[in-house]
């Protein structure tokens, strides 16, 4: 035991999810290959891994932020790969999705470095070293929301406020999806997640009362509540900014966007129309389920659509280009059409990113091309969300960083003259 | 709430560090020239509170990046990156001589850093903020394991490195005060070092009999530590500070068991009976109180009770038989114990013994006694409580706050060189590993 190990080292050890971090191993023999691994034990039990190949230079170092990996679950310059190319372990089941379900503890990732490149997971690890990566910022309060037959879960940043509010609305998935609004609480936004799809009443006036209750809370401020959706998600958000008479957000996100009605009744809905979709979801060759074409359909048909002639404040549309799961990028071209018609698309701001698929989340999520899914009606499905790993990985970073930007800009107030 | 003030935003990056780690505070969105206090609050384990603030002007952009921009006053003035933490002091009202120490490292420190309008002094509890945030301060890195270790009579608490190891290994020793102090064998861990704090003076036997531990009981922690699975046994150090520093130097010179690779003296000194245990070199203190002098204060300066050097080789540990690296951090200022000299002395019986190549001495002007790690809020006299008397006394350990602060931060940086430098394989080129 006279030799010492090489020392792994990542800085901060400590980080929110979207914040990046480097990876130095040090105290190699010069010019050896070595694995720098990644390996995730998930809340729901299944691991994920990634890993890079790389070689260690004459001191002895290999530093991910700035060494090529020449190949693994990732190749090239990125010092965050160990963290978005990550896939279930071999021997995993297939379709698998990795969420935070716990917002209060941190993703723990261990981060390892072994001997060689093909082969690696025959020995050892050299050195390891234990990394946290938190939705929650310190301070950050999470508050079950149980009134007003609301259901919802509401992040508030630390601090005597007031703070500009967020109603989050997740997707299709249905339940209480919290990570991204702890994570924009972490930001300084009050935030709330809905679950609109349980809740059994008429979804949009549901909506209505939760964007109030945001408003009317004593630590937001009433007139910077803005809102995010993603995918069926932004059929509400939308609805909000365009069809609401009762509330008008300063600002609104959709993510994946979805703006068709389910039906003629516009005021009551639930989701049952539009996902009771039943039979002729085409599948691909791999015999996963391809919604997007059931999209185009609906977009050419003759359901009704929200009036965003009727937008009166700024959104953002972000869609990826190969969204196989719903039409995001032609709904975001559709849209576009109807506000430059109507006049008002100077409020209107597109990210569109090719390669990409239909889950955009936080920066460093790991993408996945599909997964199992189970529907309303509790069916279990092989979804195909579509995208390329690195394009979707950058559109997902690239992505939070403007929408972050974009809610900054409607929803603080700045006294700067820029405006 | 005025409209103006809800724009201000707050941020400090890292939110949970470690305690070595810096941040970067950032206020944002502020008018162009506002004026604004930064603060700082702490509420300690022990029920104290202890506050820091610093008064900015917003530049152009209505920006203050504490990292860059200038105090105008407060607690600390001037460009301090960590200003906010090492010129912490207990608040108004609060008893005298209190310290701020970590009793518990598995939980973070928590600071709240907030900004308040105007440049203001006081009464900041009964005031809103424009905006707060929550740091933590961690001593313990995730992953680190804390192990209490009570085999073979001892009162350690061993912490381990996250992975397989194996480690090199630090036995760390605190001062006369004695107690199991935890928080710098904690953070040496997270820096890759399988660290033993050791309870040398209130263990769980001298509590129980009465008796001090003899020179044994380091070499038992020594070969508990050896014997571990995950610790390279061949590559030990030792760290003392104060008292700590006097079995330091002993073990490193006299153990026959303890071969060490490298230790570190803090505000220490040679000066004892060389073949004295515990029992005896606490004796050889005490026969020499009326030394003992007092500051107009009325504190208490323990300096003298070694001085002068003695040049009785019975008297002082002969550093011209060490066989190991040395690492000497003297503050010029401590008042508690005559470092400098003792030092000074140490480099004279290396230099006529031949071995003074193995001694380094990093020596801070206008630093005190307590060199602890970065950003510990200095203090320049302290309630502190002798073992063998049991009396409490107001201690003075010296230093100017800014030189000490800025000391403890040079230090410490250098006491992990140097032991990385001797603990790990030496990088064979001698190029430099800074990253």
């Amino acid at each position: 035991m006279s030799q010492t190990p090489p020392i792994v080292s990542v800085l901060p050890t400590r980080g929110l999810v979207d914040e990046k971090f480097k990876v130095l191993v040090e105290n190699l023999p010069p010019g050896r290959p070595v694995t720098v691994r990644s390996l995730h034990h998930s809340d729901n039990d299944h691991y994920w891994e990634a890993f890079g190949f790389y070689t260690s230079d004459h001191r002895g170092t290999v530093n991910v932020s700035k060494d090529q990996s020449v190949g693994g679950t990732y190749t090239g310059k990125e010092p965050m790969g160990l963290l978005w190319s990550m896939c279930p372990v071999p021997g995993s089941h297939k379709g698998l999705r990795l969420r935070k379900l716990n917002m209060c503890s941190p993703m723990l990732v261990n981060i390892s470095v072994h001997s060689g490149h093909e082969g690696f997971r025959d020995g050892a690890p050299l050195a390891s070293v234990l990394v946290e990566r938190w939705y929650m910022a310190p301070g950050v309060k999470r508050i079950d929301v149980q009134e007003k037959g609301l259901l919802g879960t509401l992040f508030l940043p630390p601090g005597p406020g007031p703070f500009p509010g967020i109603l989050d609305l997740w997707g299709g998935g249905g339940g209480l999806v919290e990570y991204r609004s702890a994570l924009l609480a972490s930001h300084g936004f009050a935030t709330m997640s809905l679950d609109y799809l349980s809740c059994g009443q008429p979804v949009f006036t549901y909506v209505e009362t939760a964007f109030n209750f945001i408003k009317d809370h004593p630590q937001v401020i009433a007139d910077r509540v803005g809102v995010v959706g993603l995918c069926l998600g932004s059929l509400p958000a939308l609805y909000l900014a365009a069809d609401s008479t009762v509330v008008k957000p300063r600002c609104t996100v959709c993510i994946s966007c979805f703006a068709i009605y389910p039906s003629d009744r516009v005021l009551s809905g639930s989701f049952e129309e539009i996902t009771s979709l039943s039979g002729n979801i085409p599948v691909d060759e791999n015999n996963l389920e391809r919604w997007k074409d059931v999209g185009l359909g609906l977009l050419s048909g003759s359901l009704r659509k929200v009036n965003m002639e009727k937008v009166t404040s700024p959104l953002l549309l972000v869609s990826g280009c190969d969204d196989q799961n719903w039409p995001s990028f032609e709904t975001a071209e559709d849209i576009t059409q109807t506000m430059r018609a109507a006049g008002n698309d100077h409020l209107l701001s597109r990210l569109d990113y090719p390669d990409s698929g239909h889950l955009i989340e936080p920066p460093f999520s790991p993408h996945f091309r599909a997964s199992t899914f189970v529907t309303t009606n509790k069916r279990k499905a092989m979804i195909l969300w579509g995208g390329q790993t690195k394009p979707h990985s950058d559109a997902q970073e690239d992505s939070w960083r403007k929408i972050l930007s974009f809610l900054q800009q409607h929803l603080c107030c700045s006294l700067n003259a820029k405006l | 709430m005025d409209k103006e003030q809800c724009c201000v935003s707050l941020s400090v990056h890292p939110s949970r560090g470690l305690m070595d780690e810096k941040f970067i505070i950032l206020v944002q969105k502020a008018l162009p020239g506002f004026q604004l206090t930064i603060h700082a609050s702490y509420h300690c384990e022990d029920g104290n509170s202890w506050e820091a603030f610093a008064h900015y002007t917003a530049d152009a952009g209505g920006t203050v990046n504490v990292s860059q921009d200038t105090s105008l006053g407060g607690t600390y003035s001037g460009v301090e990156a960590m200003g906010l933490l090492w010129s912490l002091r207990p608040v108004p009202g609060s008893k005298p001589g209190l310290r701020l120490r970590k009793k518990n490292v598995q939980t973070p420190m928590e600071v709240t850093i907030s900004v308040y309008q105007g440049h203001q002094t006081e009464g900041f509890v009964d005031q809103v903020p424009l905006a707060s945030v929550l740091v933590e301060r961690w001593y313990m890195a995730p992953g680190v394991h804390r192990i209490p270790i009570t085999e073979e009579g001892l009162t350690a608490t061993l912490f381990l490195p996250a992975g397989p190891g194996p480690f090199p290994g630090l036995l760390d020793l605190w001062g006369g005060a004695g107690q199991l102090v935890e928080y710098r064998a904690a953070l040496l861990a997270s820096h890759g070092i399988a660290s033993l704090a050791l309870d040398y003076l209130t263990s769980k036997v001298t509590v129980e009999t009465g008796k001090n531990v003899d020179n044994q009981y380091f070499e038992t922690a020594y070969r508990v530590l050896q014997k571990h699975p995950q610790v390279c046994g061949s590559r030990i150090a030792m760290l003392g500070l104060s008292f700590g520093a006097s079995f330091t130097l002993k073990m490193a010179v006299y153990s026959q068991v303890m071969k060490l690779r490298c230790a570190v003296c803090i505000g220490g000194s040679h000066v004892q009976p060389v073949d004295g245990s515990v029992e005896q070199v606490l004796g050889y203190m005490h026969k020499n109180t009326e030394k003992t002098r007092f500051s107009e204060q009325n504190e208490t300066i323990f300096r003298d009770l070694l001085l002068p050097i003695p040049t009785d080789p019975s008297l002082k540990v002969d550093v011209g038989q060490l066989q190991c690296a040395l690492l000497l951090v003297v503050g010029e200022d401590d008042q508690n114990w005559p470092a400098a000299e003792s030092a000074k002395d140490m480099k004279e019986m290396m230099e006529r013994a031949g071995n003074s190549h193995l001694l380094t001495i990093l020596s801070y002007p206008k630093t005190g006694h307590q060199i602890e790690p970065p950003y510990t809020p200095h203090v320049r006299a302290g309630i502190f409580r002798t073992v063998d008397t049991r009396q409490k006394v107001m201690a003075l350990w010296g230093g100017q706050t800014v030189e000490h602060s800025h000391a403890q931060e040079d230090a410490w940086k250098k006491i992990l060189v140097f032991l990385r430098e001797n603990l790990y394989d030496g990088t064979d080129t001698g190029a430099t590993t800074s990253n």
